[in-house]
């Protein structure tokens, strides 16, 4: 008689008495698939706000283990995961949560070579990188399928994030041309990272996810979001699609994936405020 | 229940309780076509007030609300054009 079973009706119960959700919506969830990219700070409330909220398919992709400082603010692992793989923890606490999720896990690093097999199954891409290098690699390729990326970053106190959609806003690049030289941006090692803003932004951008599937409201495309903790302040800043983009402009000059060589001065997590190096933000 | 209007569909939910009355109603509601009239069957008290009320913010129509026999009410209701 229902769409869904018992279960299902009293666990999304409160997204389906929301006029935008409704049975509907939560059908929408269902049957997406999300690519979260990184079971770190970001990755962690992002992915566990997906699997609560029903989504259908939950990718994980993450290649490390999890480390005893991670626990800081990856709030998937529990102290005993130490050593254990970032996806099998992952998998475990997704599961566990909500267990109508599938969680497909991929223990790889994301390359050029893998970059493009990994998200092409996907709808929705939720980029949760410590490094510019892999940051980049995935806007490019998103940009390349066509699909729609959730990007954000955390240093400190700050956070950002935009939500990038192919061909209707701008692209990462659009904003950051190309990564800050290796050293400039520090990382959270060397930084620092208050734990709670990995929670702001991650949640943040399953919420973006979850806007983007089921059609409604508006994204943050063509805004960034800056988050302040420390002043408590929330910032916006209009970002357009730049037609001399490298990758989405009108006369792209990448054209295949790029990995930068940012040698071991690699940020452990992409720097709030973005690479020194901005372009139009009006 | 008003004589001229043609219900569609009909839902029991007696045993159920709030929000799943409404929850209930409104999955079901989803599925017919615009214009057409659900007659849902409660015997929570509560949710004669709750389940029109949920509907009318939804932009339905409440066509009536009224006892259905021992401690039992139906409540009608026009799915939105």
């Amino acid at each position: 008689m229902f769409p869904f079973s018992e279960e299902e009706i009293v666990r999304y119960s409160r997204h389906i008495i929301l006029q935008e959700v409704g049975g509907v919506g939560q059908r929408k969830l269902k049957d997406a698939r999300v690519l979260v990219v990184g079971a770190g700070g970001l990755g962690s409330p992002a992915a566990f706000y997906l699997a609560a909220a029903g989504i259908g398919t939950l990718g994980i992709v993450d290649d490390d283990v999890v480390d005893l400082s991670n626990l800081q603010r990856q709030i998937l692992h529990r102290t005993e995961d130490v050593g254990k793989p970032k996806v099998d923890s992952a998998h475990r606490a997704l599961t566990a949560l909500n267990p109508g999720v599938r969680v497909v896990t991929y223990r790889e690093r994301l390359s050029a070579a893998n970059v493009m097999d990994l998200i092409r199954d996907y709808d929705v891409i939720v980029d949760g990188v410590d490094n510019f290098s892999t940051r980049y690699l995935l806007n490019d390729a998103c940009v390349m399928a066509g699909k729609p990326l959730v990007d954000a970053g955390i240093l400190r106190w700050d956070g950002m994030l935009m939500t990038i959609r192919p061909g209707e806003g701008p692209c990462y690049r659009c904003v950051f041309p190309e990564p800050p030289p290796a050293g400039v941006i520090p990382s959270c090692q060397e930084a620092g990272v208050i734990g709670a803003i990995a929670g702001v932004m991650g949640t943040l951008q399953a919420l973006e996810a979850i806007k983007l599937i089921l059609g409604v409201g508006e994204t943050l495309s063509g805004r960034l979001l800056l988050f302040d903790a420390l002043e408590g302040r929330f910032r916006q800043v209009n970002a357009a699609q730049d037609p001399d983009c490298p990758v989405c402009g009108d006369h792209p000059t990448i054209t295949e994936l790029i990995e930068y060589d940012l040698a071991c001065e690699l940020p452990e997590t992409g720097a709030a405020a973005g690479p020194t190096e901005r372009k139009n933000p009006s | 229940m008003p004589e001229d209007v043609q219900v569609h569909r009909e839902l029991d939910l007696k045993g159920e309780v709030c929000p799943y009355t409404f929850v209930k109603s409104k999955l079901v509601l989803e599925m017919m076509e615009p214009g057409q009239v659900l007659r849902v069957i409660v015997d929570y008290p509560p949710a004669t007030s709750n389940v029109p009320r949920s509907m009318e913010s939804e932009g339905h129509k409440v066509l009536a609300v009224g006892a259905a026999g021992e401690g039992a009410w139906e409540i009608l209701v026009r799915k939105k054009d």
